[in-house]
């Protein structure tokens, strides 16, 4: 979705203005652990994966998620997954109190919890297809507006840019956040900065995306 | 269509509270209460467990972080044959150091040179190669960075306090898929037969990002 999360290019946000990088907290509030472990210990619970995680970022309204901090916005996310999911409901949330028959479910201890983030969630998919494209092809980004999660940034639509690697197939984050694990040959691409962002741009600069099969048609 | 894509949300959320004109630093107070209700709710329906919360904040806050970056680098730095695995294969090579898990499960390593020079962002949301580097930095994940690291790199470098001569190349790596990206910075100078141990003393987390250069000889003597 061209939702306000898809911000590269974009101008006015100010100065980044960063701590020194020896003097920066992990986290700045108190509520802030709490949250970014909540929601990493509810999504072991394997209800959804994490491109359904980024849609239900994404999909706050634009003000909201320009206006929100970071873990403000991982609270909005996990709030809709977890109504999505049916693991609460908005009354739940609303009050604080379980009003909801209890789940069957099990939550992961910490010796699970500690094997979950050691293992990860590799998205390589062995998986015999052939990738269209080579290395050192030339490659267009499809003009395309999916209004559902996609990773393919809107300064790249429309534009050429060339294959620099094959980076295997990989689960396909637009089918991946509808619950669809589907495999798609998955690209290095490389953009021009002068193709990005026009003639000032510096000659010799460029911008590398993954980009999976479907964005891509050839130049 | 995807699922709940037109829900409207009007459920209390972060920002529903007193809006003071605060900063993004600055939620509203009662946001601190309404994380500690919900984490009670979830306690209580049983889908969450506090000694597993307890265990995901200790893995980021005292074991997974920028000193593992380091490590990688510095031995990449005293190791050519380690360094043409780490290229080749970052993925296994940092494995075989041990770091292995969430948000690094498909890694690359980036070299600068003395004629390029690697920035990694990602504008959508804020991917970044947590086994080696931990949990990003704010700025890292905030509209400025995200929105300028594509279309003004040399800029976004410049507020870092690093330049770049013209004929340096810039790459930017957004990272858009699940391939998390590792800068390899350049081996300061003086710095021949150094141990490895001192070697990582010289590799900050921003050079592992590509904001900075990795800490100079002097930069380091006067820490």
């Amino acid at each position: 979705m061209n939702g306000a999360h898809d911000i590269g290019g974009m101008q006015g946000f100010g100065p980044i203005n960063p701590e020194p990088e020896a003097s920066e907290p992990l986290f700045h509030a108190d509520w802030e652990r709490p949250v970014f472990a909540l929601t990493l210990a509810c999504g072991m619970l394997g209800k959804w994966n994490i491109d359904m995680s980024r849609h239900a970022r994404e999909r706050q309204a634009p003000a909201d998620y320009l206006r929100n901090s970071y873990y403000e916005t991982w609270l909005a996310g996990l709030q809709t997954l977890l109504i999505e999911a049916n693991l609460a409901t908005r009354e739940e949330l609303e009050s604080g109190h379980v009003s909801s028959p209890a789940l069957d479910i099990q939550a992961p201890g910490p010796q699970r919890a500690r094997d979950i983030l050691a293992k990860g969630g590799p998205t390589i998919m062995d998986l015999p297809m052939t990738p269209r494209f080579q290395i050192g092809d030339g490659v267009r980004v499809i003009n395309a507006h999916p209004t559902g999660h996609t990773r393919m940034p809107r300064y790249v639509r429309g534009r050429v840019g060339t294959i620099d690697h094959f980076n295997g197939v990989h689960v396909f984050a637009d089918a991946s956040a509808l619950g669809h694990r589907e495999g798609q040959p998955q690209y290095s691409v490389r953009f021009s900065a002068r193709e990005l962002w026009g003639g000032d741009a510096p000659a010799t600069d460029g911008v590398y995306l993954d980009l999976w099969e479907p964005y891509l048609e050839p130049a | 269509m995807a699922v709940g894509s037109d829900q409207t949300q009007d459920f209390p959320m972060p920002h529903d509270g007193p809006n003071d004109g605060h900063d993004h630093t600055e939620p509203p107070k009662d946001i601190a209460l309404r994380v500690k209700a919900l984490e009670s709710l979830l306690v209580e329906k049983g889908l969450v467990d506090p000694a597993a919360l307890d265990e995901i904040i200790d893995t980021y806050e005292t074991k997974v972080g920028p000193q593992r970056g380091a490590k990688v680098v510095a031995r990449a730095w005293s190791d050519p044959e380690f360094k043409a695995r780490l290229l080749a294969d970052a993925t296994t090579a940092i494995v075989d150091m041990g770091y292995e898990g969430r948000q690094g499960e498909h890694m690359r390593v980036v070299e600068n040179t003395a004629d390029t020079h690697n920035l990694v962002v990602c504008t959508l949301c804020s991917c970044y190669p947590w086994t080696v580097l931990g949990l990003p930095p704010v700025w890292y994940k905030s509209a400025p960075y995200r929105s300028r690291a594509v279309i003004d790199p040399r800029g976004v470098l410049a507020e870092f306090g690093t330049s770049l001569s013209d004929d340096v190349n810039v790459r930017v790596w957004d990272s858009t898929s699940e391939m998390r990206y590792l800068v390899l910075p350049q081996r300061p100078a003086g710095t021949d037969g150094w141990p490895v141990e001192d070697l990582e003393k010289l590799v900050s987390r921003n050079s592992m990002i590509g904001v900075e250069r990795a800490r100079s000889v002097n930069q380091s003597e006067s820490e």
